[in-house]
Protein backbone atom coordinates (compact mmCIF):
# COMPACT_ATOMS: atom_id res chain seq x y z
CA UNK A 1 0.00 0.00 0.00
CA UNK A 2 1.22 3.59 -0.56
CA UNK A 3 1.80 5.62 2.47
CA UNK A 4 2.03 9.02 3.30
CA UNK A 5 4.90 8.57 5.58
CA UNK A 6 7.13 7.25 2.73
CA UNK A 7 6.03 10.26 0.44
CA UNK A 8 6.88 12.76 3.00
CA UNK A 9 10.00 10.94 3.18
CA UNK A 10 10.58 10.95 -0.43
CA UNK A 11 9.48 14.64 -0.67
CA UNK A 12 12.09 15.46 2.12
CA UNK A 13 14.75 13.22 0.29
CA UNK A 14 13.98 15.67 -3.12
CA UNK A 15 13.99 18.61 -1.67
CA UNK A 16 17.39 17.23 0.10
CA UNK A 17 18.93 16.62 -3.05
CA UNK A 18 18.10 19.88 -4.70
CA UNK A 19 20.03 21.23 -2.29
CA UNK A 20 22.81 19.00 -2.55
CA UNK A 21 22.68 19.26 -6.06
CA UNK A 22 23.45 22.53 -5.94
CA UNK A 23 26.30 22.99 -4.02
CA UNK A 24 27.65 19.23 -5.59
CA UNK A 25 31.00 19.74 -7.41
CA UNK A 26 32.30 17.17 -10.13
CA UNK A 27 34.50 14.93 -7.67
CA UNK A 28 36.74 12.23 -9.52
CA UNK A 29 37.72 10.58 -6.38
CA UNK A 30 36.05 8.03 -5.45
CA UNK A 31 35.66 8.42 -2.10
CA UNK A 32 32.54 6.54 -0.58
CA UNK A 33 31.95 8.65 2.47
CA UNK A 34 30.39 11.34 0.45
CA UNK A 35 27.91 14.02 1.79
CA UNK A 36 25.22 12.89 0.13
CA UNK A 37 25.96 9.59 1.63
CA UNK A 38 25.89 11.26 5.33
CA UNK A 39 22.46 13.17 4.78
CA UNK A 40 21.12 10.27 3.04
CA UNK A 41 21.85 7.93 6.14
CA UNK A 42 20.91 10.52 8.33
CA UNK A 43 17.48 10.56 6.45
CA UNK A 44 16.98 7.17 6.49
CA UNK A 45 18.39 5.05 8.99
CA UNK A 46 18.66 8.01 11.85
CA UNK A 47 21.77 6.83 14.07
CA UNK A 48 21.49 3.42 13.24
CA UNK A 49 25.01 2.32 12.37
CA UNK A 50 25.35 1.03 8.76
CA UNK A 51 27.98 -1.72 7.98
CA UNK A 52 30.27 -0.65 5.01
CA UNK A 53 31.67 -4.58 5.44
CA UNK A 54 28.31 -6.40 3.99
CA UNK A 55 30.42 -9.86 3.19
CA UNK A 56 28.15 -12.63 3.98
CA UNK A 57 25.18 -10.52 3.64
CA UNK A 58 24.71 -8.86 0.67
CA UNK A 59 26.30 -8.09 -2.50
CA UNK A 60 25.70 -5.18 -5.43
CA UNK A 61 26.94 -5.75 -9.25
CA UNK A 62 27.15 -2.84 -11.63
CA UNK A 63 29.29 -2.21 -14.28
CA UNK A 64 32.06 -0.08 -14.02
CA UNK A 65 31.28 2.33 -16.75
CA UNK A 66 27.56 2.70 -17.54
CA UNK A 67 27.60 1.82 -21.11
CA UNK A 68 23.68 3.33 -21.94
CA UNK A 69 22.87 6.15 -18.71
CA UNK A 70 19.62 5.06 -19.84
CA UNK A 71 19.77 1.31 -18.85
CA UNK A 72 22.34 0.66 -16.31
CA UNK A 73 22.06 -3.10 -15.45
CA UNK A 74 22.62 -3.49 -11.85
CA UNK A 75 22.07 -6.68 -9.43
CA UNK A 76 21.79 -7.71 -5.59
CA UNK A 77 22.60 -10.79 -4.18
CA UNK A 78 22.57 -12.00 -1.29
CA UNK A 79 24.24 -14.45 0.83
CA UNK A 80 21.49 -15.45 3.36
CA UNK A 81 18.13 -17.70 2.79
CA UNK A 82 15.11 -15.92 3.39
CA UNK A 83 14.36 -17.62 6.73
CA UNK A 84 11.19 -16.63 9.35
CA UNK A 85 14.05 -16.20 11.97
CA UNK A 86 16.55 -13.53 10.12
CA UNK A 87 15.80 -12.77 7.02
CA UNK A 88 16.37 -9.37 4.62
CA UNK A 89 13.48 -7.45 4.94
CA UNK A 90 14.54 -4.71 2.90
CA UNK A 91 17.01 -3.35 0.38
CA UNK A 92 17.58 0.50 -0.22
CA UNK A 93 19.54 1.00 -3.67
CA UNK A 94 20.42 4.19 -3.90
CA UNK A 95 22.19 6.37 -6.44
CA UNK A 96 24.29 9.41 -4.70
CA UNK A 97 24.34 11.92 -7.47
CA UNK A 98 20.85 11.23 -9.51
CA UNK A 99 18.42 14.30 -8.91
CA UNK A 100 16.64 11.89 -6.65
CA UNK A 101 18.92 9.72 -4.68
CA UNK A 102 16.47 6.82 -3.50
CA UNK A 103 15.66 4.90 -6.24
CA UNK A 104 14.03 1.97 -4.81
CA UNK A 105 12.76 0.51 -1.97
CA UNK A 106 12.06 -2.78 -1.97
CA UNK A 107 10.48 -5.00 1.24
CA UNK A 108 10.95 -9.09 0.73
CA UNK A 109 9.68 -11.90 2.93
CA UNK A 110 10.54 -15.04 3.70
CA UNK A 111 8.52 -16.50 1.10
CA UNK A 112 10.66 -14.66 -1.65
CA UNK A 113 13.20 -17.46 -0.40
CA UNK A 114 15.88 -15.26 -1.97
CA UNK A 115 16.52 -11.28 -1.26
CA UNK A 116 18.54 -11.25 -5.00
CA UNK A 117 16.54 -8.69 -6.98
CA UNK A 118 17.76 -7.20 -10.71
CA UNK A 119 16.79 -4.14 -12.68
CA UNK A 120 18.05 -1.21 -14.32
CA UNK A 121 18.65 2.34 -13.60
CA UNK A 122 19.82 5.22 -14.78
CA UNK A 123 22.91 6.79 -14.00
CA UNK A 124 23.07 11.10 -14.29
CA UNK A 125 26.74 11.10 -14.23
CA UNK A 126 29.80 9.78 -11.94
CA UNK A 127 28.35 8.19 -8.76
CA UNK A 128 28.35 5.99 -6.09
CA UNK A 129 25.85 3.64 -5.97
CA UNK A 130 24.93 1.52 -3.15
CA UNK A 131 22.31 -1.16 -2.03
CA UNK A 132 21.31 -1.36 2.19
CA UNK A 133 20.43 -4.24 3.00
CA UNK A 134 18.17 -4.19 6.02
CA UNK A 135 17.77 -7.40 8.26
CA UNK A 136 14.60 -8.79 10.10
CA UNK A 137 16.73 -7.82 13.41
CA UNK A 138 17.52 -4.23 12.56
CA UNK A 139 20.74 -4.48 11.82
CA UNK A 140 22.01 -2.48 8.07
CA UNK A 141 24.50 -3.71 5.84
CA UNK A 142 25.45 -1.81 2.61
CA UNK A 143 27.66 -2.33 -0.05
CA UNK A 144 28.66 0.38 -2.37
CA UNK A 145 30.50 0.66 -6.11
CA UNK A 146 31.42 3.51 -8.07
CA UNK A 147 29.87 3.67 -11.60
CA UNK A 148 31.41 6.02 -14.08
CA UNK A 149 28.65 7.40 -16.65
CA UNK A 150 29.37 6.88 -20.37
CA UNK A 151 30.65 9.72 -22.30
CA UNK A 152 29.88 11.46 -25.89
CA UNK A 153 26.06 10.57 -26.04
CA UNK A 154 24.93 8.74 -23.77
CA UNK A 155 21.76 10.40 -21.48
CA UNK A 156 19.71 9.12 -18.39
CA UNK A 157 16.65 10.16 -21.23
CA UNK A 158 14.49 8.00 -22.97
CA UNK A 159 15.36 6.99 -26.79
CA UNK A 160 11.55 7.17 -28.12
CA UNK A 161 9.53 9.11 -25.93
CA UNK A 162 6.16 8.86 -28.28
CA UNK A 163 6.68 5.21 -28.81
CA UNK A 164 7.12 4.69 -24.67
CA UNK A 165 3.67 6.64 -24.04
CA UNK A 166 2.02 4.66 -26.72
CA UNK A 167 2.32 1.29 -24.98
CA UNK A 168 1.86 2.45 -21.20
CA UNK A 169 1.03 -0.18 -18.72
CA UNK A 170 1.31 -3.21 -20.63
CA UNK A 171 2.91 -5.31 -18.39
CA UNK A 172 4.61 -8.52 -18.28
CA UNK A 173 5.43 -11.34 -15.68
CA UNK A 174 7.20 -14.76 -16.52
CA UNK A 175 9.23 -17.73 -14.65
CA UNK A 176 12.11 -19.02 -15.76
CA UNK A 177 12.65 -22.95 -16.27
CA UNK A 178 10.20 -25.59 -14.43
CA UNK A 179 9.58 -24.64 -11.42
CA UNK A 180 9.69 -27.37 -7.89
CA UNK A 181 8.35 -27.36 -4.91
CA UNK A 182 9.89 -25.24 -1.86
CA UNK A 183 12.95 -24.21 -4.40
CA UNK A 184 13.09 -20.34 -4.97
CA UNK A 185 11.87 -19.64 -8.44
CA UNK A 186 13.28 -16.76 -10.48
CA UNK A 187 10.56 -14.78 -11.79
CA UNK A 188 10.71 -11.40 -14.31
CA UNK A 189 8.63 -8.24 -13.91
CA UNK A 190 8.24 -6.17 -16.95
CA UNK A 191 6.31 -3.29 -17.03
CA UNK A 192 6.08 -0.98 -20.13
CA UNK A 193 5.93 2.53 -19.05
CA UNK A 194 8.18 6.08 -19.96
CA UNK A 195 9.11 6.24 -16.29
CA UNK A 196 9.64 10.14 -17.00
CA UNK A 197 11.71 12.26 -14.57
CA UNK A 198 9.98 15.33 -15.39
CA UNK A 199 13.16 17.10 -15.12
CA UNK A 200 12.52 18.42 -19.05
CA UNK A 201 12.26 22.29 -19.62
CA UNK A 202 9.28 22.99 -22.11
CA UNK A 203 11.09 25.21 -24.57
CA UNK A 204 7.86 27.18 -25.10
CA UNK A 205 6.16 27.67 -21.48
CA UNK A 206 9.40 27.10 -19.29
CA UNK A 207 7.59 25.22 -17.16
CA UNK A 208 8.86 21.97 -16.21
CA UNK A 209 7.14 18.79 -17.45
CA UNK A 210 5.51 16.51 -14.82
CA UNK A 211 7.67 13.70 -13.47
CA UNK A 212 5.30 10.50 -14.52
CA UNK A 213 6.81 7.34 -13.23
CA UNK A 214 5.91 4.25 -12.17
CA UNK A 215 5.99 4.40 -8.09
CA UNK A 216 5.10 1.60 -6.54
CA UNK A 217 4.96 -2.37 -7.18
CA UNK A 218 3.25 -5.31 -5.46
CA UNK A 219 4.07 -9.14 -6.01
CA UNK A 220 2.20 -11.30 -4.24
CA UNK A 221 2.07 -15.47 -4.58
CA UNK A 222 -0.52 -17.39 -3.64
CA UNK A 223 -2.03 -14.32 -1.78
CA UNK A 224 1.03 -13.65 0.05
CA UNK A 225 3.37 -10.72 -0.23
CA UNK A 226 6.73 -11.54 -2.15
CA UNK A 227 8.39 -8.41 -3.10
CA UNK A 228 6.41 -4.99 -2.96
CA UNK A 229 8.69 -1.95 -4.01
CA UNK A 230 8.42 1.77 -3.87
CA UNK A 231 10.39 3.19 -6.83
CA UNK A 232 11.37 6.04 -8.88
CA UNK A 233 12.72 7.76 -12.04
CA UNK A 234 15.86 6.63 -11.31
CA UNK A 235 14.59 3.26 -12.57
CA UNK A 236 14.64 2.91 -16.33
CA UNK A 237 11.91 3.04 -18.93
CA UNK A 238 10.15 -0.11 -19.16
CA UNK A 239 10.76 -0.92 -15.20
CA UNK A 240 12.02 -4.69 -15.35
CA UNK A 241 12.39 -6.69 -11.81
CA UNK A 242 14.20 -10.23 -11.61
CA UNK A 243 13.25 -11.31 -7.87
CA UNK A 244 12.72 -15.03 -6.71
CA UNK A 245 9.38 -16.48 -4.96
CA UNK A 246 9.03 -19.88 -3.05
CA UNK A 247 6.27 -21.98 -4.88
CA UNK A 248 4.80 -24.61 -2.89
CA UNK A 249 2.07 -26.55 -5.37
CA UNK A 250 -0.06 -24.86 -7.97
CA UNK A 251 -0.48 -20.79 -7.10
CA UNK A 252 -0.67 -17.89 -8.84
CA UNK A 253 1.88 -15.08 -9.12
CA UNK A 254 0.34 -11.46 -9.32
CA UNK A 255 1.93 -8.31 -10.17
CA UNK A 256 0.13 -4.26 -9.11
CA UNK A 257 2.42 -1.62 -10.01
CA UNK A 258 0.75 2.02 -9.65
CA UNK A 259 1.76 5.02 -11.41
CA UNK A 260 1.95 8.79 -10.14
CA UNK A 261 -1.00 9.58 -12.65
CA UNK A 262 -2.70 6.91 -10.04
CA UNK A 263 -3.04 4.34 -12.94
CA UNK A 264 -2.93 0.81 -11.86
CA UNK A 265 -1.66 -2.03 -13.98
CA UNK A 266 -2.04 -6.00 -12.87
CA UNK A 267 -0.24 -8.94 -14.21
CA UNK A 268 -1.20 -12.66 -13.32
CA UNK A 269 0.62 -16.31 -14.02
CA UNK A 270 -0.39 -19.39 -12.63
CA UNK A 271 2.54 -21.19 -11.27
CA UNK A 272 2.43 -25.10 -12.23
CA UNK A 273 5.25 -27.50 -11.16
CA UNK A 274 7.57 -28.42 -14.03
CA UNK A 275 7.74 -32.59 -15.18
CA UNK A 276 10.49 -33.40 -13.05
CA UNK B 1 28.29 28.51 -62.09
CA UNK B 2 29.79 31.28 -60.58
CA UNK B 3 33.70 30.74 -59.66
CA UNK B 4 33.32 28.71 -56.70
CA UNK B 5 35.04 26.42 -57.52
CA UNK B 6 38.31 28.33 -57.56
CA UNK B 7 37.65 30.17 -54.43
CA UNK B 8 36.45 26.77 -52.80
CA UNK B 9 40.07 24.51 -53.93
CA UNK B 10 42.37 27.77 -52.48
CA UNK B 11 40.45 27.44 -48.84
CA UNK B 12 40.78 23.39 -48.44
CA UNK B 13 44.50 24.40 -49.03
CA UNK B 14 44.39 26.64 -46.87
CA UNK B 15 42.67 25.33 -43.92
CA UNK B 16 45.01 22.20 -43.89
CA UNK B 17 46.52 20.66 -40.41
CA UNK B 18 44.55 20.62 -37.02
CA UNK B 19 42.16 22.95 -35.61
CA UNK B 20 43.53 25.61 -33.17
CA UNK B 21 41.78 28.69 -31.17
CA UNK B 22 40.54 31.73 -34.27
CA UNK B 23 42.02 29.19 -37.02
CA UNK B 24 39.20 28.00 -39.53
CA UNK B 25 38.82 24.17 -39.62
CA UNK B 26 40.09 22.69 -42.09
CA UNK B 27 37.20 22.00 -45.02
CA UNK B 28 36.93 19.51 -47.99
CA UNK B 29 35.10 21.22 -51.17
CA UNK B 30 33.50 17.53 -51.69
CA UNK B 31 30.96 19.07 -54.74
CA UNK B 32 30.68 22.77 -56.16
CA UNK B 33 29.99 24.76 -52.79
CA UNK B 34 29.57 22.15 -50.66
CA UNK B 35 32.60 22.17 -47.94
CA UNK B 36 32.93 19.27 -45.55
CA UNK B 37 35.18 18.92 -42.35
CA UNK B 38 35.58 15.44 -41.81
CA UNK B 39 35.85 14.99 -38.17
CA UNK B 40 38.50 12.77 -36.12
CA UNK B 41 37.67 9.23 -35.87
CA UNK B 42 37.78 9.02 -31.60
CA UNK B 43 36.04 10.45 -28.83
CA UNK B 44 35.87 13.88 -27.35
CA UNK B 45 38.57 15.32 -26.23
CA UNK B 46 41.00 18.57 -25.61
CA UNK B 47 43.18 17.88 -28.35
CA UNK B 48 40.17 17.73 -31.23
CA UNK B 49 38.22 19.89 -29.14
CA UNK B 50 35.23 18.26 -30.05
CA UNK B 51 35.18 18.24 -34.22
CA UNK B 52 34.75 14.02 -34.09
CA UNK B 53 31.69 14.44 -36.53
CA UNK B 54 31.62 15.57 -39.96
CA UNK B 55 30.08 19.14 -40.53
CA UNK B 56 30.12 21.74 -42.70
CA UNK B 57 28.30 23.65 -44.88
CA UNK B 58 26.31 24.59 -48.42
CA UNK B 59 26.46 28.09 -50.05
CA UNK B 60 23.82 29.53 -52.59
CA UNK B 61 23.89 32.95 -54.18
CA UNK B 62 21.89 34.42 -51.27
CA UNK B 63 23.19 32.91 -48.28
CA UNK B 64 24.89 29.81 -46.40
CA UNK B 65 23.21 26.78 -44.75
CA UNK B 66 25.51 25.33 -41.96
CA UNK B 67 24.85 21.83 -41.27
CA UNK B 68 26.33 20.35 -37.80
CA UNK B 69 28.35 22.92 -35.58
CA UNK B 70 30.58 20.77 -33.95
CA UNK B 71 31.28 19.38 -30.06
CA UNK B 72 31.92 22.75 -29.07
CA UNK B 73 31.75 26.38 -29.28
CA UNK B 74 35.48 26.71 -30.53
CA UNK B 75 34.61 24.25 -33.05
CA UNK B 76 31.66 26.25 -34.13
CA UNK B 77 33.41 29.63 -34.19
CA UNK B 78 36.24 27.60 -35.77
CA UNK B 79 33.71 25.87 -38.49
CA UNK B 80 32.30 30.19 -39.02
CA UNK B 81 36.16 31.17 -39.91
CA UNK B 82 36.15 28.65 -42.39
CA UNK B 83 32.63 30.21 -44.22
CA UNK B 84 34.08 33.51 -43.83
CA UNK B 85 37.23 32.41 -45.58
CA UNK B 86 35.27 31.33 -48.84
CA UNK B 87 32.33 33.83 -48.80
CA UNK B 88 31.17 37.02 -47.15
CA UNK B 89 27.49 35.85 -47.22
CA UNK B 90 25.20 35.40 -44.19
CA UNK B 91 24.55 32.04 -42.70
CA UNK B 92 20.67 32.13 -42.89
CA UNK B 93 20.16 28.55 -41.36
CA UNK B 94 22.15 26.04 -39.47
CA UNK B 95 20.77 22.68 -39.65
CA UNK B 96 20.74 20.11 -36.67
CA UNK B 97 20.65 17.00 -38.08
CA UNK B 98 19.87 15.57 -34.69
CA UNK B 99 20.69 16.00 -30.92
CA UNK B 100 24.03 14.80 -30.26
CA UNK B 101 26.44 16.95 -28.18
CA UNK B 102 29.68 15.99 -31.32
CA UNK B 103 26.54 17.90 -33.92
CA UNK B 104 25.00 20.40 -32.04
CA UNK B 105 27.21 22.23 -29.61
CA UNK B 106 28.60 24.79 -31.96
CA UNK B 107 25.29 26.26 -31.88
CA UNK B 108 26.06 29.11 -30.11
CA UNK B 109 28.90 30.39 -32.42
CA UNK B 110 25.99 31.49 -35.01
CA UNK B 111 23.51 32.87 -32.74
CA UNK B 112 25.08 36.19 -33.78
CA UNK B 113 24.52 35.46 -36.89
CA UNK B 114 20.63 35.26 -36.55
CA UNK B 115 19.88 32.27 -38.68
CA UNK B 116 16.91 30.19 -38.30
CA UNK B 117 17.78 26.59 -36.11
CA UNK B 118 16.60 24.00 -38.57
CA UNK B 119 15.80 20.35 -36.92
CA UNK B 120 13.20 17.76 -37.01
CA UNK B 121 9.92 18.37 -35.08
CA UNK B 122 11.37 16.50 -31.99
CA UNK B 123 14.75 17.79 -31.84
CA UNK B 124 13.49 20.54 -29.14
CA UNK B 125 12.16 17.81 -26.68
CA UNK B 126 15.55 16.01 -27.32
CA UNK B 127 17.86 18.60 -26.66
CA UNK B 128 15.24 19.25 -23.42
CA UNK B 129 15.78 15.84 -22.11
CA UNK B 130 19.16 15.60 -22.75
CA UNK B 131 21.03 19.43 -22.48
CA UNK B 132 21.90 19.12 -19.46
CA UNK B 133 23.76 15.65 -19.17
CA UNK B 134 25.53 16.82 -22.16
CA UNK B 135 26.58 20.36 -21.38
CA UNK B 136 28.02 18.87 -17.87
CA UNK B 137 29.77 15.70 -20.08
CA UNK B 138 31.33 18.63 -22.76
CA UNK B 139 32.99 20.87 -20.05
CA UNK B 140 34.24 17.67 -17.95
CA UNK B 141 35.92 16.32 -21.05
CA UNK B 142 36.91 19.50 -23.00
CA UNK B 143 37.23 22.07 -20.73
CA UNK B 144 37.69 25.53 -21.75
CA UNK B 145 36.55 24.53 -25.64
CA UNK B 146 33.13 23.66 -24.05
CA UNK B 147 33.06 26.48 -21.44
CA UNK B 148 30.45 28.77 -22.98
CA UNK B 149 28.71 25.80 -24.83
CA UNK B 150 24.96 25.96 -24.50
CA UNK B 151 21.74 24.63 -25.95
CA UNK B 152 20.45 26.56 -28.91
CA UNK B 153 16.77 25.09 -30.08
CA UNK B 154 15.47 24.73 -33.17
CA UNK B 155 13.35 27.64 -34.36
CA UNK B 156 12.03 25.95 -37.33
CA UNK B 157 10.60 22.44 -37.04
CA UNK B 158 10.86 19.80 -39.98
CA UNK B 159 8.05 17.36 -40.03
CA UNK B 160 7.73 15.30 -43.06
CA UNK B 161 10.26 17.21 -45.13
CA UNK B 162 10.74 20.72 -46.35
CA UNK B 163 12.75 22.83 -48.83
CA UNK B 164 15.53 25.64 -48.26
CA UNK B 165 16.37 28.17 -50.34
CA UNK B 166 19.67 29.63 -50.32
CA UNK B 167 19.51 30.97 -53.97
CA UNK B 168 19.58 29.60 -57.09
CA UNK B 169 19.90 26.42 -54.81
CA UNK B 170 17.18 24.37 -52.64
CA UNK B 171 18.39 21.56 -50.13
CA UNK B 172 15.30 19.60 -48.96
CA UNK B 173 15.22 18.35 -45.54
CA UNK B 174 13.66 15.23 -44.55
CA UNK B 175 12.72 14.33 -40.82
CA UNK B 176 12.53 10.47 -40.85
CA UNK B 177 10.96 8.00 -38.36
CA UNK B 178 12.63 6.75 -35.62
CA UNK B 179 16.01 5.45 -36.76
CA UNK B 180 20.20 6.54 -34.97
CA UNK B 181 17.83 8.48 -33.01
CA UNK B 182 13.78 9.28 -32.80
CA UNK B 183 14.66 12.68 -34.53
CA UNK B 184 17.18 12.29 -37.30
CA UNK B 185 17.18 15.08 -40.55
CA UNK B 186 19.16 14.74 -43.70
CA UNK B 187 19.90 17.41 -45.94
CA UNK B 188 20.04 16.67 -50.08
CA UNK B 189 20.86 19.30 -52.62
CA UNK B 190 20.07 18.75 -55.77
CA UNK B 191 22.24 20.51 -58.01
CA UNK B 192 24.99 18.51 -56.70
CA UNK B 193 22.97 15.24 -56.05
CA UNK B 194 24.48 15.34 -52.66
CA UNK B 195 22.86 13.21 -49.71
CA UNK B 196 23.97 14.55 -46.47
CA UNK B 197 23.00 11.68 -43.97
CA UNK B 198 24.42 12.26 -41.02
CA UNK B 199 24.52 9.86 -38.25
CA UNK B 200 22.48 7.66 -40.57
CA UNK B 201 25.37 6.36 -42.42
CA UNK B 202 28.61 5.35 -40.13
CA UNK B 203 31.60 4.37 -42.22
CA UNK B 204 34.71 3.04 -40.35
CA UNK B 205 33.42 3.64 -36.65
CA UNK B 206 31.07 1.48 -34.95
CA UNK B 207 27.51 2.96 -35.21
CA UNK B 208 25.71 3.71 -32.58
CA UNK B 209 21.67 2.85 -31.78
CA UNK B 210 20.20 5.50 -29.60
CA UNK B 211 16.82 4.87 -31.39
CA UNK B 212 15.29 1.93 -32.44
CA UNK B 213 17.51 -0.91 -34.06
CA UNK B 214 14.32 -1.93 -35.68
CA UNK B 215 13.73 1.22 -37.37
CA UNK B 216 16.89 2.26 -38.49
CA UNK B 217 17.61 -0.99 -40.51
CA UNK B 218 13.93 0.15 -42.26
CA UNK B 219 14.72 3.99 -42.87
CA UNK B 220 17.98 2.15 -44.69
CA UNK B 221 16.24 0.06 -46.49
CA UNK B 222 13.81 3.34 -47.73
CA UNK B 223 17.07 5.69 -47.90
CA UNK B 224 18.54 3.16 -50.28
CA UNK B 225 16.12 3.75 -53.00
CA UNK B 226 17.21 7.61 -53.04
CA UNK B 227 19.99 7.85 -55.97
CA UNK B 228 22.48 10.08 -55.03
CA UNK B 229 25.81 11.28 -56.89
CA UNK B 230 27.56 11.00 -52.91
CA UNK B 231 26.38 10.76 -49.44
CA UNK B 232 27.83 12.47 -46.66
CA UNK B 233 27.96 10.49 -43.54
CA UNK B 234 28.25 11.52 -40.19
CA UNK B 235 31.27 10.04 -39.32
CA UNK B 236 33.82 8.59 -42.04
CA UNK B 237 34.84 9.93 -45.30
CA UNK B 238 32.35 11.22 -47.85
CA UNK B 239 31.56 8.73 -50.63
CA UNK B 240 29.81 8.08 -53.82
CA UNK B 241 29.51 4.38 -53.07
CA UNK B 242 25.60 4.42 -52.65
CA UNK B 243 24.05 2.66 -51.52
CA UNK B 244 27.24 0.31 -51.28
CA UNK B 245 28.35 2.34 -48.36
CA UNK B 246 25.60 0.98 -45.97
CA UNK B 247 26.60 -2.59 -46.42
CA UNK B 248 28.79 -3.41 -43.51
CA UNK B 249 26.42 -0.90 -41.02
CA UNK B 250 23.82 -3.07 -41.94
CA UNK B 251 25.43 -6.25 -41.46
CA UNK B 252 26.44 -4.86 -37.98
CA UNK B 253 23.10 -4.23 -37.45
CA UNK B 254 21.69 -7.28 -38.71
CA UNK B 255 24.03 -9.49 -36.54
CA UNK B 256 22.77 -7.19 -33.68
CA UNK B 257 19.24 -7.80 -33.98
CA UNK B 258 19.10 -11.49 -34.72
CA UNK B 259 22.09 -11.98 -31.94
CA UNK B 260 20.43 -10.36 -29.68
CA UNK B 261 16.96 -11.80 -30.29
CA UNK B 262 18.57 -15.08 -29.81
CA UNK B 263 19.97 -14.23 -26.36
CA UNK B 264 15.87 -13.01 -25.44
CA UNK B 265 14.42 -16.59 -26.39
CA UNK B 266 17.82 -18.43 -24.26
CA UNK B 267 16.08 -15.77 -21.64
CA UNK B 268 19.96 -14.30 -20.25
CA UNK B 269 19.71 -11.67 -18.96
CA UNK B 270 20.99 -7.97 -19.75
CA UNK B 271 24.13 -8.56 -18.77
CA UNK B 272 25.04 -11.64 -19.59
CA UNK B 273 23.98 -10.28 -23.45
CA UNK B 274 26.25 -7.69 -23.31
CA UNK B 275 28.76 -9.84 -21.82
CA UNK B 276 27.92 -12.05 -24.66
CA UNK B 277 27.26 -10.60 -28.02
CA UNK B 278 29.07 -9.73 -31.04
CA UNK B 279 32.63 -9.81 -30.00
CA UNK B 280 33.67 -10.80 -33.27
CA UNK B 281 33.03 -7.58 -34.91
CA UNK B 282 35.87 -6.11 -32.54
CA UNK B 283 38.36 -5.54 -35.74
CA UNK B 284 36.15 -4.14 -38.10
CA UNK B 285 35.01 -1.17 -36.53
CA UNK B 286 36.76 2.12 -34.90
CA UNK B 287 35.76 2.40 -31.07
CA UNK B 288 34.52 -0.97 -30.89
CA UNK B 289 34.88 -0.94 -26.96
CA UNK B 290 33.61 2.15 -26.25
CA UNK B 291 30.23 1.85 -28.05
CA UNK B 292 29.38 -1.93 -28.57
CA UNK B 293 28.37 -2.99 -25.22
CA UNK B 294 25.87 -0.01 -25.30
CA UNK B 295 24.59 -1.09 -28.46
CA UNK B 296 23.83 -4.38 -27.21
CA UNK B 297 21.89 -2.72 -23.75
CA UNK B 298 19.71 -0.53 -26.30
CA UNK B 299 19.11 -3.31 -28.61
CA UNK B 300 18.11 -5.48 -25.79
CA UNK B 301 15.99 -3.15 -24.05
CA UNK B 302 13.82 -2.46 -27.50
CA UNK B 303 13.92 -5.91 -28.31
CA UNK B 304 12.65 -7.27 -25.00
CA UNK B 305 9.11 -6.43 -25.89
CA UNK B 306 8.80 -8.37 -29.23
CA UNK B 307 6.58 -11.01 -29.24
Amino acid sequence: MYSPRRFLLRAALAGLALILGAGARANDVPDPETAIWKKLQRSLFENRPVASDARGIIELVTPVRAEDAAVVPVAIRTKLTQRPERYVRRIYLIVDKNPSPLAAMFELTPESGRADLETRIRIEEYTHVRAVAELSDGTLFADTRFVKASGGCSAPAGKDPAAAAARVGRMRLAVDGNVSDNQPALAQLMISHPNDSGLVMDQLTRHYTPAYFVRSIKVTYAGKPILTAEVDFSISENPNFRFYFVPVGDGELKAEAVDTKELRFEARLAVRRGPG
Amino acid sequence: MRAFGARFCCAAIVASGTAAAGDALPVREIAAGILVHVGAQAEASPSNHGAIANIGFIVGSRCVAVIDTGGSPEVGRSLRAAIRKVTPLPVCYVVNTHVHPDHILGNAAFVADRPEFVGHAKLAAAMAARGRVYLAAAKRTLGPDAADAEIIPPTRAVTGSATLDLGDRALELRAWPTAHTDHDLTVFDERTGTLWLSDLLFIERIPVVDGSLRGWLQVLADLKRFTARRVVPGHGNVTSDWPGATAAQESYLHALLSETRAALRARKTLQEAVETIGGSGRDQWLLFDAFHRRNVTAAFAELEWEE
